[in-house]
């Protein structure tokens, strides 16, 4: 049976994964903060799937904890995905450093540095798949959210780039950017309901695009041609637009 | 925080709510813990007002399953687990449900705050009396555990009570034990009233029984209807199914009802030709089949929201029970004014209950119907003339469908009202908990 590593494994999205994985019949080890937490999910997965699912620890800021969290995994995983983040108003994070420095620590350096570990593993044993959930956000800085979009914008590139690394090494890494999820962090946003997808939506599309090595997905369609228009908006104009 | 435009399965009525959730016990306390007013909510397939007010607690993110002893069938889950779920993990242990109503998307939570009957009620009773314990969180911050002995007055007040005297945290109940997943069914078809109530009693030893009820017939056909009869197909019943397929969860690709459909689509025509060809279609007066249970127990569940039929004004589900004494009558008045009225329901259900202990749960021995009529102008007159019917021959309404009851009615109907009311009052003293039902019916004003 292959193992699944979820770093960020309380989030709806990475519950919605490891349901879809589980039912794919991977073993699961689930990683975040206050992983004790993950305990009753952890029993539910096991019941529900008969597969094994361990929980562990895990800290994107605490870059030294890195390494020794890999290692000390109970198994190296087949497939990784990274799906933690921080999101919070982007004008409180723009006036307080404090609120800043954590959304690009936890979404850009956090990411990159426990993914270098991984991909280190990966290319040492030619084998693994790494998906990395970036964000809409990235492909273009607005007003209303510059901070944790220019995160994520790094974390877009970072992730193209270490496609094209890992290439060679036969190892596929696919980029999420999936719009607007109904998960926690978005409670209490109003979302366009068209625009919006469920965890469980989103993590059938990474499950197909995991087994079809996409390099790049978008969970609802109309994203790529939203995303397309905004970015195709010409600076002069876009500069004085309320986005 | 923003609000959403809400209501329950329904349609009816729409309220502005701020929706808040919880994915561990502590968030929940937090949320209790709060100068707000909450309803506990599940998946909101009650049918009036009942899980509404301007701020709900869901359930929908907690819903782990906490253990699953497939020796001795006893599942333990958190509230929010809906019954598609739990199916999917019983049945190929070769468990079932010991109770369920005719939709498996309503939450565990919900099953229990309904306390919610179904095919089997004469046999097995209402969903309460197969939970061994739950954990309730009370309006001061305490979670408490909850069992027939230990807590007696906690656990009817609960089973029920419509999330009044807290909210459940997670459920603790006994499964039943079955050889396949299938259903050995028998259908018959009874020409009226007198036929189809002689059947339910001759027929009272199967373990599920149902009919579907024309109400478009009067005179000499009054009541004309097909009693749906079943039980679990036995070891013998499935031998000749290898044995890795007897035991299968259904999950057949559904229908989707989209759009609200405009009003002139459920007409008196088309609901009487849709009846008419219901009852065309079981050409022999009995026949038997064995079906898969998905079919079975849950037909309106292969359409998803099916309850968009009736138009954006939605529809109201009135769901009564007589005493068995005063059934026949009772029906027979009832089933004549609709016909008068020429509002027959395109799908109407009666069932034959079986005693029911509790405080304020719906069933008592005895018949219930049910029917379902779009909102239009003189609806709400014409059922509080049912409800005179209803009254008059010591009959009630399920709380879980109402929308529309006046505050009288319930208390003259429900006995135990006051016991209820002094058990939520001493666990939840200032309707910390309420609904827009609970407002409307026994709230001080």
């Amino acid at each position: 049976m292959n193992n699944l590593l979820i770093l960020g494994a309380g989030s709806d999205i990475g519950v919605a994964c490891a349901e879809k994985f589980a039912n794919e019949d991977f073993n699961l080890m689930l990683a975040g903060r206050n992983a004790k937490r993950f305990e009753p999910s952890q029993n539910d997965l096991k019941i529900r799937f008969n597969v094994e699912v361990t929980v562990h620890d895990f800290d994107a800021m605490d870059y030294e904890s890195h390494t020794s969290f890999y290692n000390g995994l109970p198994n190296k995983p087949d497939v990784v995905i990274c799906v933690f983040g921080y999101m919070t108003e982007n004008e409180d994070a723009f006036k307080d450093w404090e609120l800043a420095h954590r959304t690009l620590a936890t979404n850009y350096n956090g990411a990159v540095s426990i993914l270098n570990i991984v991909a280190m593993d990966f290319i040492e044993r030619k084998a693994g798949s790494i998906i990395g959930i970036s964000s809409v956000a990235g492909d273009r800085g607005r007003q209303s959210n510059f901070l944790y979009g220019s995160a994520k914008a790094g974390f877009t590139a970072y992730l193209q780039g270490l496609r094209n690394r890992l290439f060679k090494e036969g190892i596929p890494v696919t980029t999420v950017k999936p719009g607007f999820v109904n998960t926690k962090m978005t409670e209490g946003m109003k979302l366009p309901g068209p625009l919006t997808a469920q965890p469980a939506q989103l993590a059938n599309a990474i499950y197909k695009g995991y087994k079809k090595k996409k390099n790049t997905i978008y969970v609802l369609w109309m994203w790529r041609w939203v995303m397309l228009i905004i970015k195709s908006i010409p600076e002069p104009i876009f500069k004085k637009l309320k986005l | 925080m923003m609000k959403d435009w809400i209501a329950n399965w329904g349609n009816y009525p729409w309220v502005e709510a701020e929706q808040n959730y919880f994915r561990y016990q502590d968030e929940a306390v937090k949320l209790v813990d709060s100068p707000e007013t909450f309803i506990p909510r599940g998946n909101g397939r009650c049918y009036g007002d009942a899980s509404l007010a301007d701020q709900t607690i869901s359930t929908l993110k907690y819903k782990n399953i906490i253990a699953f002893d497939k020796e001795n069938g006893i599942l333990h889950c958190q509230a929010g687990l809906t019954l598609d779920k739990i199916l999917e993990v019983i049945v190929p242990a070769g468990w079932f449900l010991p109770v369920t109503p005719g939709t498996k998307f309503i939450t565990v939570g919900g099953a229990l705050g309904s306390d919610v009957h179904g095919k089997n009620h004469h046999k097995d009773g209402s969903f309460s009396y197969h939970v061994l314990e739950f954990e309730l969180l009370t309006s001061d911050g305490k979670v408490i555990n909850v069992d027939k002995a230990s807590n007696p007055d906690l656990f009817w007040a609960t089973a029920g009570g419509m999330g009044l005297t807290g909210l459940i945290l997670s459920v603790k109940f006994q499964l039943k034990k079955i050889a396949s997943s299938l259903i050995s069914q028998k259908q018959i078809k009874a020409r009226n009233l007198d036929e189809i109530m002689e059947l339910f009693q001759k027929y009272e030893h199967y373990t599920y029984s149902m009919s579907w009820i024309d109400c478009f017939k009067a005179g000499k056909n009054l009541g004309r209807s097909i009693l749906i009869l079943g039980e679990h197909a036995t070891e013998e019943e499935v031998q000749h199914i290898k044995p890795e397929k007897r035991l299968t969860f259904d999950n057949k690709s559904k229908l989707s009802i989209p759009i609200y459909f405009p009003p002139f689509v459920l007409n008196r025509l088309s609901i009487k030709a849709f009846n008419w060809l219901y009852y065309l279609k079981n050409w022999k007066k009995e026949m038997d089949a064995v079906v898969p249970y998905d079919g079975f127990f849950y037909p309106l569940d292969a359409i998803l929201h099916w309850n968009k039929m009736y138009g954006k004004k939605g529809f109201v589900q009135y769901q009564f029970v007589l005493p068995l004494e005063e059934s026949k009558e009772g029906l027979r008045k009832i089933l004549t004014r609709i016909n008068k009225k020429g509002w027959g329901s395109f799908l109407a259900v009666l069932k034959l209950f079986g005693d029911q202990e509790g405080l304020i749960s719906f069933p008592t021995k005895g018949y219930t119907l049910a029917l379902d009529f779009p909102v239009k102008k003189g609806l709400f007159e014409f059922l509080n003339e049912l409800d005179e019917i209803v009254l008059e021959h010591k009959g009630r309404i399920y709380l879980s469908k109402d929308a529309r009851m006046e505050r009288e009615m319930f208390w003259k109907t429900y006995p135990n009202v006051d016991k209820f009311l002094d058990i939520v009052k001493e666990y939840n003293p200032a309707y910390k908990f309420q609904s827009v039902q609970s407002q409307r019916l026994f709230q001080p004003v």
